[in-house]
C-alpha cells in the first residue's frame, strides 16, 4: 500500500469515526428527549396522570328540581338507656341534592357505652336510592359517661327514586355492642 | 492461494517479534488486534469465573429453604453484580475478544481501522471492572437492585450504587469506542474483491451489532446520568416526589436493553454461521436472507422493549403493539434456525468438539426461543412476570445462546490462534459435562417459575425444594466443569499437537485459507486479492 492510499485510508476513517461519535452523542441526547416524549404520550393519551381526576363531583348538575321528597326521621335505642334523637323531624328534598341532617346522643348513665347504630327504610324499596356519603353508622360509636354528641348524616337520593314514592323514612336504632364497654 | 501464502512467508520468522516493551508493558501499550483479542477473551474468562462464584452463591442459598449462607441484603447484591458481571464483564468482551481477533483476518485486513483506540477501549474495562467489585466495600455493599437498576430503588442505595453507575459509563465508552472501530474496519480497511456480501457472516452480525451499540449504549448512559443527578444533583427525573417518574426509567433502559439482548446473540449467530458450515463441509444455506434476517432482528430490537414491562399499566393498545412486534421477530430468527438446518441437510458432517457446541446451541436456544414467545404473550406474560420461568428462559438464549457459542468459537479458532490442538476428547467431555449439567439448573426452573416461585428472593415455600436441589446441584457441577474448560484451554496453549495451517477441511474464510497456524503477529500486511 503506498503512502498517499494510506493517508486516503486513514482520512477516510477519521471521517467515519467523526460520524459515528456524532450518532453516539445524539443517542446519548435522545436518552434525555424521551423525558418530555413519554411525558406527552402520557398527557396525550391520559395515562398516568398526576393531576386529582376532574369529577363532575361538588357541581351536581343531576338535581331534579321538579320533584319534592319528603324525608321523615326516626330515632330508637334498644335496650340502651341512650337519649338519641333526630334534631329534626322531617324535611323535604329534591332528588339528587346534596344534604346533610344531625342526630343527638347523650349517654346519662356513669358508665362508658359502645354502641352501633343500624338504618332501616320506609317504604323498604327505597334503601337502593338511598346514598348516604357519611353516616355515623358507617362505625361504632363510643360515650363516655354522661357524654353528648351530635352527629351528621350526608345522603342524596337518586334521581332514579319511582315516580310514586313522595315519602321516604329513615329510621336508626342504636344496639349496644356487647363486652366493648369502653374499648373501640 | 499458495502464493499468497509465500507472500506472507516472511512473518513467519518473527512471530514473536514485538517492536518495543516486552512483558507486562507489552500487554499494556500493545496495539496489536491480536494482542489485544487475547486480552479480551482471558479478561472475559475472569469476571466469568467471578460472576460464576456469585451464581453459585445464589445457588447454594437456594439449596434448601429459608435462610442459611447470606442475609437478604447480600444475596440481593449477588444477583445484581452476576447479572451485571456476566452481561457487561464476560459475554460482550469475549465477542469483543472474537472480533478483534477475526474481523481484520477475515477481510484481509492488516489491524483494526483505530489500533490505539482499541488499546484504550480494552483498558477501560479493567477499571470498570474494578469499580464494580470495590463498591461492595462500601457502606451499605454494592447495590442489591438487580441488575436493570430500576428506579427508585436506585435513587436510595448507598454509596455503591455511584461506583456501578460509573462502571457503567466506562464500559458503555469502551464499548461505543469498540464497536465504532469495528465498523470503520469493516467498511474502510477490506480486501481488494472482498465485497460486503462476500464477508464471512460472522463479520456481517458484527458490523450490524456495532451498529446496535453505537445507537443503544449512550441512552443507557442517559439512563444512569439521570441516576446520579437524582442521586446528587436534585433532579427529579424518576422521583415521583419531585414530579418525575420511576415507570420512565424503565421505558429509557428497556430502550437500551432490548437491543442489548441481541448485541449479546447476533456475534453469536455469527460464529455459529462460521461453524456449522465447516463441519457440514458446505457453503452456508441462504447466506443474504442471513444477512437481511440479521438486519431485520436489530431493526425491529428497537421497537419491542416494552414488552418487559407489560405489568407496569400499559393501556391494552400498547400491550397488543409490544405483543406483535415481539413475536414478528420470531419470524427472521426461524429462517436463521432453518438456513442453519439447511446448511447441515446432506453434508458431511463430522461432530468435534466446536461443531458438538454449535449444536447444542441450535437444541437449547430453539427452547429458550420458544420460552420468550411464550413470554412475548402479554396475556400470559403478567402470570409469568419475575417468577423463575423469565429466569429459565433468559439463561437459555443467554447461557446456551451465547456462551455455549462462546465455548464453540474458542475451539473452533484455538488452533488458528495458539497454532496448537486441544484434546478433542476432553473437550467433548467438556461439552456434555455443560449440556447435562446447564439443562439441570435451568430446564427444572421452568416448572419452578410456572409454579409461581419469584425470582430474586432468598427465600421459598417447602414445595418448591426438590427442583431447587436439583437446580442447585446443576450449578455447581456446570461450575466445577469449566475449570475443565481452563484446563484445556492452558493445556493446548502449552503442550498441544502442532496444528495444521488449515484446522478444519471445511472452514473456507481468509485466516484458514491464506494464514499459517498460529497466525502470525503481523498478517495482510499486504492486502490478499479475493476473487
Amino acid at each position: 500500500m503506498s503512502a498517499t492510499q494510506g493517508n486516503h485510508a486513514a482520512g477516510d476513517n477519521r471521517r467515519l469515526l467523526v460520524k459515528l461519535s456524532i450518532v453516539a452523542s445524539l443517542m446519548f441526547g435522545f436518552g434525555y428527549a424521551l423525558v418530555p416524549f413519554y411525558k406527552q404520550v402520557c398527557i396525550a393519551l391520559g395515562l398516568n396522570s398526576l393531576e386529582p381526576v376532574a369529577v363532575a363531583g361538588t357541581e351536581n348538575t343531576q338535581v331534579d328540581y321538579a320533584r319534592d321528597i319528603t324525608i321523615e326521621f326516626d330515632a330508637n335505642a334498644h335496650n340502651l338507656p341512650w337519649h338519641f334523637r333526630a334534631m329534626q323531624n322531617h324535611i323535604s328534598v329534591h332528588p339528587g341534592e346534596l344534604t346533610t341532617v344531625e342526630y343527638e346522643v347523650v349517654n346519662p348513665t356513669s358508665a362508658t357505652v359502645t354502641g352501633q347504630a343500624v338504618p332501616s327504610y320506609g317504604p323498604q324499596l327505597a334503601g337502593q336510592y338511598f346514598s348516604k356519603l357519611e353516616c355515623f353508622c358507617f362505625s361504632k360509636q363510643t360515650f363516655a359517661p354522661g357524654e353528648k354528641r351530635r352527629m351528621q348524616v350526608v345522603f342524596l337520593i337518586d334521581p332514579k327514586l319511582p315516580a310514586d314514592v313522595h315519602t321516604i323514612t329513615l329510621s336508626y336504632t342504636f344496639f349496644e355492642v356487647a363486652g366493648m364497654g369502653g374499648k373501640t | 492461494m499458495s502464493a499468497v501464502l509465500d507472500d506472507h512467508g516472511h512473518d513467519h520468522g518473527h512471530d514473536d517479534h514485538h517492536h518495543g516493551y516486552s512483558g507486562i508493558m507489552r500487554w499494556i501499550t500493545t496495539t496489536n488486534h491480536k494482542d489485544i483479542g487475547t486480552l479480551y477473551l482471558w479478561f472475559s474468562f475472569t469476571m466469568f469465573m467471578v460472576g460464576g462464584v456469585m451464581a453459585l452463591v445464589i445457588r447454594a442459598e437456594l439449596f434448601t429453604p429459608g435462610l442459611q449462607i447470606v442475609n437478604p441484603d447480600f444475596f440481593n447484591q449477588m444477583t445484581t453484580m452476576h447479572g451485571l458481571i456476566m452481561v457487561f464483564g464476560a459475554i460482550m468482551p469475549a465477542f469483543v475478544g472474537f472480533a478483534n481477533w477475526l474481523i481484520p483476518m477475515q477481510i484481509g485486513a492488516p489491524d483494526m481501522a483505530f489500533a490505539r483506540m482499541n488499546n484504550w477501549s480494552f483498558w477501560l474495562l479493567p477499571f470498570a471492572g474494578a469499580l464494580l467489585i470495590i463498591s461492595f466495600f462500601m457502606p451499605g455493599g454494592a447495590p442489591g437492585v438487580g441488575w436493570t437498576m430500576y428506579a427508585p430503588l436506585t435513587v436510595q442505595m448507598g454509596i455503591g450504587m455511584d461506583f456501578t453507575i460509573f462502571a457503567i459509563h466506562i464500559l458503555g465508552m469502551s464499548s461505543i469506542m469498540g464497536s465504532i472501530n469495528i465498523v470503520t474496519t469493516v467498511l474502510n480497511m477490506r480486501a481488494p474483491g472482498m465485497t460486503l456480501m462476500k464477508m464471512p457472516l460472522f463479520c456481517w452480525t458484527w458490523l450490524i451489532t456495532a451498529y446496535l451499540l453505537i445507537a443503544s449504549m449512550p441512552v443507557l448512559a442517559g439512563a444512569v446520568t439521570m441516576t446520579l443527578t437524582d442521586r446528587h444533583f436534585g433532579t427529579s427525573f424518576f422521583n415521583a416526589a419531585g414530579g418525575g417518574d420511576p415507570v420512565l426509567y424503565q421505558h429509557i433502559f428497556w430502550f437500551f436493553g432490548h437491543p442489548e439482548v441481541y448485541i449479546i446473540i447476533l456475534p453469536a449467530f455469527g460464529v455459529i454461521s462460521q461453524i456449522i458450515p465447516a463441519f457440514s463441509r458446505k457453503p452456508l444455506f441462504g447466506y443474504a436472507s442471513m444477512v437481511y434476517a440479521t438486519a431485520s432482528i436489530a431493526i425491529l430490537s428497537f421497537i419491542v422493549w416494552a414488552h418487559h414491562m407489560y405489568t407496569v399499566g400499559m393501556p391494552v393498545t400498547g400491550q397488543l403493539f409490544f405483543m406483535y412486534a415481539t413475536t414478528l421477530i420470531a419470524v427472521p430468527t426461524a429462517a436463521k434456525m432453518f438456513n442453519w438446518l439447511a446448511t447441515m441437510w446432506r453434508g458431511s458432517l463430522t461432530f468435534e468438539t466446536p461443531m458438538l457446541f454449535a449444536l447444542g446451541f441450535l437444541f437449547l436456544f430453539a427452547i429458550g426461543g420458544f420460552s420468550g414467545l411464550v413470554l412475548a404473550l402479554a396475556a400470559v406474560d403478567i402470570q409469568l412476570q419475575d417468577t423463575y420461568y423469565v429466569v429459565a428462559h433468559f439463561h437459555y438464549v443467554m447461557v446456551a445462546g451465547a456462551l455455549f457459542t462462546a465455548f464453540a468459537g474458542i475451539y473452533f479458532w484455538l488452533p488458528k490462534w495458539t497454532g496448537r490442538m486441544y484434546n478433542e476428547t476432553l473437550g467433548k467431555v467438556h461439552f456434555w459435562l455443560s449440556m447435562i449439567f446447564f439443562n439441570m439448573i435451568f430446564f427444572v426452573q421452568h416448572f419452578l417459575g410456572l409454579a409461581g416461585m419469584p425470582r430474586r428472593i432468598p427465600d421459598y415455600p417447602l414445595q418448591f425444594e426438590t427442583w431447587n436441589k436439583i437446580s442447585s446441584i446443576g450449578a455447581f457441577g456446570f461450575g466445577l466443569s469449566q475449570l475443565l474448560f481452563l484446563y484445556i484451554v492452558v493445556k493446548a496453549i502449552t503442550s498441544g499437537e502442532k496444528a495444521a495451517d488449515k484446522q478444519w477441511e471445511g472452514a473456507d474464510s481468509l485466516e484458514w485459507t491464506h494464514l499459517p497456524s498460529p497466525a502470525p503477529y503481523h498478517s495482510f500486511e499486504t492486502p490478499p486479492v479475493v476473487k
